[in-house]
């Protein structure tokens, strides 16, 4: 273990960096990431900082022999990166996108060959986890290529960074996803967290004059396909910082990619008044376009508007090409307003009512407002932390994602949290500049691996989430009467790597032999509950989500029933896992709190 | 002079006036099997790179869209709008893959001394061109040249003569 190596799973793209485990400090800005070499075209292999997290599932015949193979794979049909986003937008059926939102889907069963959701029967589909292991072994064997001579990926200290928002079940998933692609041990980080590290790393000992104890430190991470929030607070003790992660937000499928179809959904509308409409090929097109002139008009303020042009499908480039403009205001409608209104803080995200019967499809946010949720997320930790205030009061920020490269929105947000700091008398946040925002978390993570071997600076922080397991009431029958489900806490907020809770005084009957269902319950906001706290409701108990249940059926004579202990314990990986002890014998049993078996 | 004779004559023309021996005639010596040459490479493999390279701008920048249209029938807004769009993803290709300078770094039309023995790849001299140097002018155009060029290998598993797959969208 020679090496810390950090790994970026992204929703939209993915990155290495790494850095010596016997460096004598951090790398200052200067920090070394992996080019990954990737298809960019049939038969053109380039090296690439980021690796776009994308899944081309190739048809047979449908390029030339050979000119899939990458240096390390002379055949393949399966394409990850640059090549498969490209030709994937104009094969829809056959591109497996946004992998690493399914994991978190509450009803797919997240082992099955479901990608490309919706392909027809002859694709050989995949399922979320291994598309995932996919994205981790190509950069494994990127790695290994320039590496592996003398030190393979498998042997390092790999550090592999998950959203904040990801629960016990995806976690889980997604150390599962890294030991498909060969590297069995990895440590998990959150991604807010790592961006953090990155900006430590990159201030190097000035980070010290940046932060002082009680400031309350707002990550907001807006990635191309999920937006994450975490708060971590600064306090002294014994004279010395220290970092501590108070909350983290919900899982919010909202980013970069939703702005840019926002806009091009807009251009489309504005084209078809003028009676040219646009077919799915010119829409992506049009989406690309939208894209480049949002970033140049972004970074011009002086522009009032910019020709967006959608070139034809057909070989006459000149005859085909459509026409149209993106102004400012325009781009202040939809983005600004549209994405990062100036709302109150305390305002809840609109939930529109669903239809009886909806399409399975990812639980896209249904509110596109960013600050609405940063609001009530701010708002909830209040009540969550104790605090006397109306919302939980960040001091400084610190931006992430690819999505705040336009100023104009950083300071949008900015301004919004300055607007409900001011309204309650607080001084105004400040900004921590000067990390990269597309390749911090890959950065700030395999500095995390540095400081893990106990150098810098550590987060603290544990479980961001409590854990409950359902418990049956046993009442007597009444008809018209489902008896309530108990919420036995099991595993507490906060809970550190490498620690275990037995479950006090209590005993309970496990039903082996035959298929039982477990359910599980977590909260983002009941810090209160201890281990063995029981909640007489779980579904009506406010704070509480239920979690996918496991459906399982645990080894041992049919239909007994085993008096057994709980014990919860949070891996030195960061996974958590739920243990039932025999009380007199020698029986143990682990539920994995992750997927439905199929 | 005789048939003979005059045929002799054409023949030494033919041969550079070193006629075979009538001996050798009668027997020539055995032949050696030359080793075949490896067979001269085809245009497109010698310039494999250069049809690598248009079909990059193709891809990227639709130029040959653009080269290959009749411009005459439309109006300048039209190609205006069109060649925007062949601008901006041949400029990305051009530099994601090649780093293009200036040869000079002075200001076109500055005044500009070329010393003899100059480099000629670098500098062209135009205009009144006598003697041998020190030459007084001024720099018109301050050339190019690709400091760097960091094209990907050019593929061998794919026709390069191909510039841009014909596309068929299956309904």
């Amino acid at each position: 273990m020679s090496t810390c190596v950090g790994i970026d799973l992204g929703t939209t793209h993915s990155a290495l960096s790494w850095l010596k485990a016997d460096a004598e400090k951090g790398r200052g800005p200067g920090q070394a990431v992996l080019p990954v070499p990737q298809l960019t075209a049939p038969g053109t292999v380039e090296p690439k900082l980021l690796l776009p997290s994308f899944l081309y599932l190739a048809a047979p015949q449908e390029f030339p022999e050979g000119s899939l193979a990458l240096p390390w794979k002379s055949v393949a049909t399966q394409i990850t990166g640059e090549f498969a986003r490209s030709h994937g937008a104009k094969v829809p059926t056959r591109l497996v996108s946004s992998a690493k939102s399914w994991l978190t889907h509450p009803t797919v069963d997240r082992r099955a060959a479901v990608l490309p959701w919706q392909a027809p029967d002859d694709v050989q589909k995949i399922s979320p986890v291994d598309a995932s292991a996919r994205y981790l072994e190509h950069l494994r064997h990127a790695w290994d290529k320039a590496f592996g001579a003398t030190q393979k990926l498998a042997e390092q200290s790999v550090v592999l960074t998950v959203p904040a928002s990801f629960d016990a079940a995806a976690r889980d998933l997604t150390l599962e996803a890294a030991q498909k692609a060969g590297l069995p041990q990895v440590t998990l980080l959150e991604e807010p967290q790592a961006a953090l590290y990155a900006w430590l790393e990159a201030a190097g000992d000035d980070w010290r004059r940046s932060l002082k104890p009680d400031d309350v430190l707002l990550v907001i991470d807006v990635g191309g396909g999920t937006s994450d929030f975490s708060l971590i607070g600064v306090t002294q003790k014994d004279g010395d910082l220290s970092l501590e992660r108070l909350a983290v937000g919900d899982h919010i499928l909202l980013g970069g990619d939703n702005m840019d179809l926002a806009l091009a959904y807009a251009l489309a509308e504005k084209l078809k008044a003028a009676g040219k409409s646009l077919d799915a090929w010119q829409l992506n097109a049009l989406t690309h376009a939208a894209r480049a002139a949002k970033e140049q008009l972004f970074s011009t303020p002086k522009a009032d508007k910019l020709p967006v042009t959608v070139p034809g499908r057909g070989s006459s480039l000149i005859g085909g090409t459509i026409k149209t403009e993106l102004t400012a205001d325009e781009l202040g409608t939809l983005l600004t307003q549209g994405f990062f209104p100036r709302v109150e803080v305390g305002e809840a995200p609109v939930q529109q009512r669903r239809s009886g019967l909806g399409q399975v499809s990812l639980p896209w946010a249904q509110d596109a407002a960013i600050t609405r949720h940063l609001g009530a997320f701010l708002s909830r930790q209040a009540q969550s932390l104790s605090l006397r205030t109306r919302f939980a009061r960040p001091t400084a920020v610190l931006f992430n994602g690819g999505v705040f490269k336009a100023t104009a929105l950083k300071n949008r947000v900015l301004e919004v949290i300055n607007g409900w700091l001011q309204a309650d008398g607080a001084a105004p946040a400040r900004v921590l500049e000067g990390s990269d925002l597309d390749l911090a978390v890959a950065r700030g993570a395999a500095y995390y691996g540095w400081v893990k071997a106990g150098h810098g600076i550590r987060i603290r922080g544990g479980t961001a989430r409590s854990y409950y397991v359902g418990v049956e009431s046993s009442m007597p029958a009444v008809p018209g009467f489902v008896p309530p489900v108990k919420a036995l806490c099991v595993a507490p907020f906060g809970m550190e790597e490498g620690t275990q809770a037995d479950v006090p005084a209590q005993e309970f009957g496990l039903v082996v032999g035959e298929a039982t269902r477990f359910r599980f319950f977590s909260s983002s906001t009941r810090r209160g509950d201890a281990v063995g706290t029981m909640l007489d409701d779980a579904e009506r108990t406010e704070g509480l989500e239920e979690l996918p249940a496991i459906e399982t059926t645990l080894s041992g004579k049919a239909g007994a029933l085993v008096p057994v202990s709980l014990q919860a314990a949070v891996t030195e990986l960061g996974a958590l896992e739920l243990r039932c002890v025999e009380r007199q014998g020698s029986g143990a049993w682990k539920l994995e709190l992750n997927v439905r078996e199929p | 002079m005789s048939f003979f004779d005059r045929l002799k004559l054409a023949l030494s023309i033919l041969f550079g006036g070193n006629l075979p021996a009538p001996e050798q005639k009668a027997l020539p010596p055995p032949v050696e099997k030359p080793i075949a040459p490896p067979a001269p490479p085809s245009p497109a493999q010698a310039h494999a790179s250069g049809l690598f390279l248009l079909g990059l701008l193709q891809r990227e920048g639709r130029l040959l869209d653009f080269l290959k249209e009749d411009v005459s029938g439309f109006a300048d807004g039209d190609v205006g709008a069109a060649a925007r769009l062949v601008h901006e993803g041949c400029r990305k290709v051009l530099s994601q893959y090649v780093t293009i300078a200036p040869v000079e770094a002075k200001a076109e039309g500055a005044p500009m001394e070329v010393a003899a023995g100059f480099d000629s790849n670098r500098v062209r001299l135009v205009g009144n061109v006598t003697g041998a140097g020190p030459w007084k002018g001024s720099l018109k155009h301050h050339g190019w040249v690709a400091t760097a060029v960091t094209l990907p290998p050019v593929p061998t598993t794919v026709d390069l003569t191909v510039l841009a797959p014909a596309e068929v969208e299956l309904p």
